[in-house]
């Protein structure tokens, strides 16, 4: 089953550190070499981004920054493993990979992507 | 002491994640791929018994490995063994054991690549049975437990673990040493691997036996096997050939199924189901397997196939002339009377029904598809097609009583009567 992990932080302006960078790019490469890494990026900062809004029937696209954000999405992983559990542990080795490295909070959202296959249930 | 759940789910996990390995690792070590997993089973039982007070430690690969060495280093002089081979043995895992966080990690790690390609080599080697192999690599490779292979393989815990017990001591017998083939061996070594692999990925995808007709979970498990495969042995066109055929044909495993688990065939698939995210893997792993120049192997020629398929918005679109043209190709490298009878599938949807029926006629009484269902299914179609329905009716159910899975009797024996 795959699923899907969603890094939330702040939006500082922070860069990683090339030795953060190294870590991540590392344990995207441990993953793919046990043939669980789908998939995994970065992304760039909001301002180059936009938001697209459909409210009471009418479309509204606002350019980027999103100043008033508390959180924005920064990155994420698909991840094709047996169970949640594998996704989770995948996560927090991404998350331990910025200690010592990263300052501030993150958050890592851990959703399943419903793919529809008959074994899984949708 | 009870085990918090979320420890016993990391830890569970830590445990897929590690354990092919952990057992690679220490059988380099030991030389013996039973007394690598029992060592590395202790050091899960010591995981077990510590981290739900300690908490999982920031490396648990690197604890694991160093906990498993620990147990070989006391085996080893327990047993007495400590011939001047096993002491130097014991002095190089002791000198090892200062700083199992970091030091020994990065040591491990240098082997890593190596030690899985033996691991994968081993347990498809040629002395096991095919049945041993799949299991042996399932469960050392793909770290699934006995239970989950004989739960995908329909077939009773015991047998599962008494093949896997059987298969690890015909291994030690016939020391089978652990290492990755010579040369001049590699290519029929590796042509074994590829095959369990296959076969994982073919029982899930088409299910012989039982009440469904695809297990998802087994096709997964292949395709994790073949991509771990891939990153281990990149030079190897075949190995992306295989990439490319199970990412493609896994694109289609949710459009294959209806609502009522009732198979649908390739064309008659809703083709916005299809996984795109898998189909454009496959047909990068397909370009790898390209770049190499050395023309298609019999796993590359399929995907090739396959890749013909993904490319079409619409069957209408499906170019099969290409596909008339890439199975005479793979009938050369690979005679068989399956890849004759999808060839003259082939030929049927290229140049009409007849050009299929005379290939079909040719393969009748062939002694290896004696049996085999899709012979007649096939052939009924394509009588159907020429009008010829009462023929037609009489193959089709030829076919439905010679298939094992219920989904595709059901299926043939619809299409009969809707004739």
């Amino acid at each position: 089953m795959r699923f899907m992990t969603i890094v939330k932080s702040r939006e500082t302006g922070a860069q990683p550190s090339p030795a953060l960078i190294e870590k991540i790019m590392k344990l995207g490469e441990e993953a793919s070499k046990k043939g669980v890494m789908v998939e995994m990026g970065g992304l760039g900062p909001t301002a180059l981004g936009a938001r697209a809004r459909l409210a009471n029937g009418k479309i509204t696209i606002t350019d980027g920054p999103f100043t008033e954000a508390k959180e924005v999405l920064g990155g994420f992983a698909i991840y094709d493993v047996p169970s949640k559990k594998d996704a989770l542990e995948w996560t927090r080795r991404f998350l331990e990979a910025h200690i010592g490295l990263w300052d501030q909070e993150l958050e890592v959202e851990v959703r399943q992507m419903m793919d529809g296959n008959p074994s899984e249930g949708c | 002491m009870a085990i918090p759940p979320k420890v016993a789910e990391a830890i569970d996990a830590v445990w897929r994640i590690e354990s092919a390995r952990l057992i690679a690792g220490l059988a380099r070590m030991v030389g013996d791929l039973g007394v690598a997993e029992d060592l590395a089973q202790d050091a899960l039982v010591a995981a077990l018994e510590q981290w739900p007070a300690s908490g999982v430690p920031d490396n648990p690969g690197a604890w694991l490995m160093a906990t498993a060495k620990h147990r070989a280093i006391d085996q080893l002089r327990r047993r007495k063994m400590l011939d001047r081979k096993h002491e130097h043995l014991g002095r190089e895992l002791a000198s090892r054991q200062v700083s199992p966080e970091s030091d020994l990690a990065e040591a491990i790690d240098d082997h890593v690549g190596d030690d899985l390609l033996r691991l994968i080599f081993t347990t498809c080697h040629p002395v096991l049975t095919t049945e041993a192999r799949v299991a042996l690599t399932l469960r050392l490779l793909g770290g699934l437990t006995t239970d989950e292979i004989a739960r995908a393989f329909l077939q009773p815990k015991t047998a599962i673990q008494q093949r896997i017990v059987r298969a690890k001591r015909t291994l030690a017998a016939a020391r089978v040493p652990f290492e990755v083939p010579a040369r001049a061996e590699l290519a029929a070594r590796l042509g074994s691997v590829l095959e369990v692999i296959y076969l994982i990925f073919n029982e899930g995808y088409s299910a012989t036996a039982g009440a469904d007709w695809v297990r998802p979970a087994l096709c997964e498990d292949a395709l994790r096997l073949v991509r771990i495969l891939a990153e281990l042995a990149p030079d190897e066109p075949e190995v992306h050939g295989l990439v490319a055929l199970l990412e493609i044909q896994a694109s289609r495993i949710r459009a294959r199924v209806g609502p009522d688990g009732e198979p649908i065939l390739l064309l008659q698939q809703d083709r916005g189901r299809w996984d795109h995210l898998l189909i454009s893997r496959g047909l990068a792993a397909l370009e790898r397997a390209e770049a190499f120049g050395g023309g298609y192997g019999p796993y590359a020629l399929q995907a090739a196939i396959a890749a013909c398929h993904a490319r079409a918005h619409t069957p209408e679109e499906t170019d099969w002339t290409r596909i008339v043209a890439l199975y005479d190709a793979l009938a050369q490298l690979m005679p068989s009377p399956v890849v004759e009878l999808n060839r003259a599938v082939a030929l049927s949807m290229a140049f009409g029904p007849a050009a299929g029926l005379e290939v079909i006629d040719g393969l009748q009484g062939d002694p290896a598809l004696a049996g085999y269902h899709l012979l007649p299914s096939v052939r009924g179609d394509l009588l159907a097609k020429l009008g010829r329905l009462e023929e037609a009716r009489a193959e089709l159910k030829r076919a439905a009583e010679l298939t094992q899975n219920v989904r595709e009797r059901n299926l043939l024996l619809k299409k009969m009567e809707a004739l």
